[in-house]
């Protein structure tokens, strides 16, 4: 490894050498930062689901809003009409959103790739979800399991709780600032169902992840 | 068309910007192609930056955070180096292409891996990595869509974000069709994907190392972040045994809170989305969840000497959006084989001479008209125009050094300090002007000059000269003064 050190010290001299115009003293947080952006939203919370609602189907997204009794009903609803009949869940999904007529793979012990590979669709909850952008955030916490589970499967069906549901960018990145700092958690922001603007910038949905995506909104 | 090229420091000098230009220009099927793509994308991006009331504050942010990372950069690298061990991950550090290269099959070796994976990254193609490990008979498969059509054509790429936007529809399926030898293909974009879908799964559920890029990566935390659409970057970074990522040293971000700025600039600058639709983070390693073995690459490849220059060290803010190139009359038109370069269009005509040395591409700062569109879209305000016309200076200087020509005998030094001399006093200017508008009487057509004689018509040949207006602002100045001094004399 005695290369690697030297890689690494004449690097870290090349990068001193280059900044003798920094003052010795300088300390980072002297470079000033104005973060005038805005932080927070000002929107009612209705007006926050509504485009959270909106944005996520921008994707081509099939949202459906649902209260918390007919919840059952609506997961059971959306297997049925996407012809789903294995359905992959993490270890912890809660007992009443399991649908009766659908055979569930749960992952416990873990599941194969060949198994995920070979379902019809996945069932989890989210860590939040982001109005500004359409965005559900994955952090591996409570109902969502391993990532490898939200990516195999061909249909992903979400579950997520209008007080999930946060305004703006910032808001989203400080409320995930326990998961990333204390537990290190690997994230996954799910904008819409996988795509692609390759060929001629023509957005095509549908490339490597899930080619569908449905979200339930629990009141 | 155009080989593959990278960035090597002991290569040869590039093509001129001008021939390869002059080249493309003649390909009406590229030309339309481009300019379809990239009206297409301009007006998207408009739409969604619009939409955004703090944009400008925004930015500023994110050129801020970029200037506190780059003016501690060694703090922050060491930092970042001690979070991500922390987490479980490993650290190398790269001077140059040639060691991460090194690097990088040293580690594809060690698991026997004969195949790799691959997500787009500009960086693994700047070093050349996927020829360097073909020497070593690992083949690295690319998993981006454009990234695959343009290694199954066996051509390099011609964008940032999109490689292959030079590509139409009716292109891809011949490809595919000769390539993945599949029979029945239509020409519709949603055809040609699941096409590519069927052949890369196999691939994604077997290969045991995986190579990424990184897009940015925090020092405070160790995450590291990979910004994709399609789905193939969570493939990789998720399910082999073992994740190499590479990363620029100024990919590096202070603290966590720092992506909520760079989250929101990205997207809407590079594919024109609220948000793309996958952002994968993941901090070292994960009991039961992705890979049980990571290792940041830090490479540096000439970009230490991009930082010791103030003037232009802000090109190290880069994020790699593309949205100068969409805007860029030139790129339009000549398209990214022109510049010779993974980093082609206006940031790639400052970056290439930078991490090249100026001797080996000192065409490419002049690949510009100067007129500002880049610096106005760029979501990390880097001054393009500026840094371009910062360069030029210094590609006269290197020439003056190379060619041994005292400056006296350099032709285009002498007309400059003629020039130099004529400005630089107000009676020997006005003299000038007046002297221009008659001499220019035999020139003249209507209110341009399209043919000059001589020397001087190298100017000419490529664009017409505007004519000397019969009245100089200065005399229509003096003419509005004394009018207004003999108003005042007869109301008093």
């Amino acid at each position: 490894m005695s290369d690697g050190t030297n890689a690494r010290e004449a690097i870290l001299g090349r990068i001193r050498e280059a900044l003798q115009d920094v003052p010795a003293s300088e300390h980072p947080e002297v470079v000033a930062v104005e973060r005038t952006y805005l932080h927070s939203g000002s929107s009612e919370r209705v007006e926050v689901i509504e485009r959270f609602i909106e944005r996520v189907t921008d994707y081509k997204v099939k949202v459906k809003r649902v209260g918390v009794r007919e919840l059952p009903a609506a997961i059971a609803a959306a297997c049925a009409e996407r012809g789903v009949k294995r359905l992959v869940a993490p270890t912890d999904l809660p007992p009443d959103w399991a649908p009766a007529q659908v055979e569930l793979l749960r992952d416990d012990p873990p599941l194969s790739d060949a198994q995920l590979d070979g379902s019809d669709g996945v069932l989890t909850g989210c860590a939040l979800g982001i109005a500004q952008t359409g965005t559900i955030v994955l952090d591996g916490g409570s109902a969502q399991g391993r990532r490898v589970l939200t990516l195999l499967p061909d249909y992903h069906l979400c579950v997520i709780n209008e007080a999930q549901i946060v305004e703006l960018v910032p808001e989203a990145i400080t409320r995930l600032g326990d998961a990333i700092r204390l537990h290190h958690r690997p994230l996954t922001f799910v904008s819409g169902p996988s795509a692609t603007s390759d060929i001629e910038l023509n957005r095509v949905e549908g490339v490597h992840g899930p080619r569908t995506l449905d979200v339930l909104v629990v009141s | 068309m155009s080989e593959p090229t990278g960035l090597s420091l002991k290569g040869r000098p590039l093509p001129t910007f001008q021939s390869m230009a002059k080249q493309a220009l003649g390909n009406s099927q590229l030309r339309r192609n481009l300019r379809k793509a990239t009206s297409t994308i301009r007006d998207k991006r408009a739409r969604v930056v619009g939409e955004m009331p703090d944009w400008e504050e925004l930015r500023e942010a994110g050129r801020a955070l970029k200037e506190r990372a780059l003016r501690h950069l060694d703090t922050y690298l060491l930092e970042l180096e001690a979070s991500v061990r922390r987490a479980g991950g490993q650290v190398h550090w790269a001077r140059d292409a040639e060691e991460a290269n090194a690097i990088i099959a040293r580690i594809v070796e060690d698991h026997g891996a004969r195949e790799v994976i691959k997500v787009k990254s500009l960086t693994t193609d700047e070093i050349r990595l996927n020829s360097a490990l073909a020497v070593r008979g690992i083949k690295a498969i690319e998993t981006d869509l454009a990234e695959l059509i343009i290694q199954l054509a066996g051509e390099g790429s011609s964008h940032i974000l999109v490689p292959a936007i030079h590509k139409n529809r009716a292109e891809i399926r011949e490809i595919f069709r000769r390539e993945l030898k599949v029979e029945e293909l239509t020409d519709e974009p949603r055809d040609l994907t699941a096409a590519a879908r069927a052949h890369l799964r196999r691939k994604f559920l077997s290969t045991p190392v995986a190579i990424s890029g990184v897009n940015f990566a925090v020092a405070e935390t160790g995450s590291v972040c990979v910004v994709e659409s399609e789905g193939n970057g969570r493939m990789c970074v998720t399910l082999p045994q073992v994740l190499i990522s590479v990363m620029g040293i100024e990919k590096v971000l202070p603290t966590w809170q720092d992506m909520e700025v760079f989250l929101q600039l990205l997207p809407r600058s590079s594919t024109a989305e609220r948000m793309n639709p996958y952002t994968s983070l993941w901090t070292g390693m994960h009991e039961g969840d992705g890979p049980r073995e990571f290792h940041l690459v830090l490479l540096d490849n000439g970009r230490t000497q991009v930082l010791a220059d103030t003037v232009s060290r802000q090109t190290l803010n880069c994020i790699r959006c593309s949205a100068c190139l969409n805007i860029c009359p030139v790129y339009e038109r000549t398209g990214g084989h022109a510049y010779s370069s993974v980093y082609p269009g206006p940031i790639g005509a400052i970056l290439t001479p930078q991490l090249l040395g100026i001797k080996q591409a000192s065409t490419l700062p002049y690949a510009s008209s100067l007129c500002g569109a880049c610096y106005d879209v760029c979501p990390v305000k880097i001054n393009i125009p500026q840094i371009l016309i910062y360069l030029r200076g210094r590609v006269v200087r290197q020439k003056r050094l190379s060619h041994r020509l005292r400056e006296r005998a350099d032709p285009e030094g002498m007309v400059m300090r003629v020039i130099a001399r004529t400005f630089a006093m107000r009676s020997r200017y006005e003299q000038a002007q007046k002297l221009a508008q008659l001499g220019q009487l035999p020139l003249k057509r209507g209110d341009f000059i399209e043919w000059l004689p001589g020397e001087l018509g190298n100017w000419t040949i490529m664009r017409d000269l505007p004519a000397v207006p019969k009245q100089s602002f200065r005399d229509w100045w003096r003419e509005r003064q004394q009018a207004r001094r003999s108003g005042e004399e007869s109301e008093a």
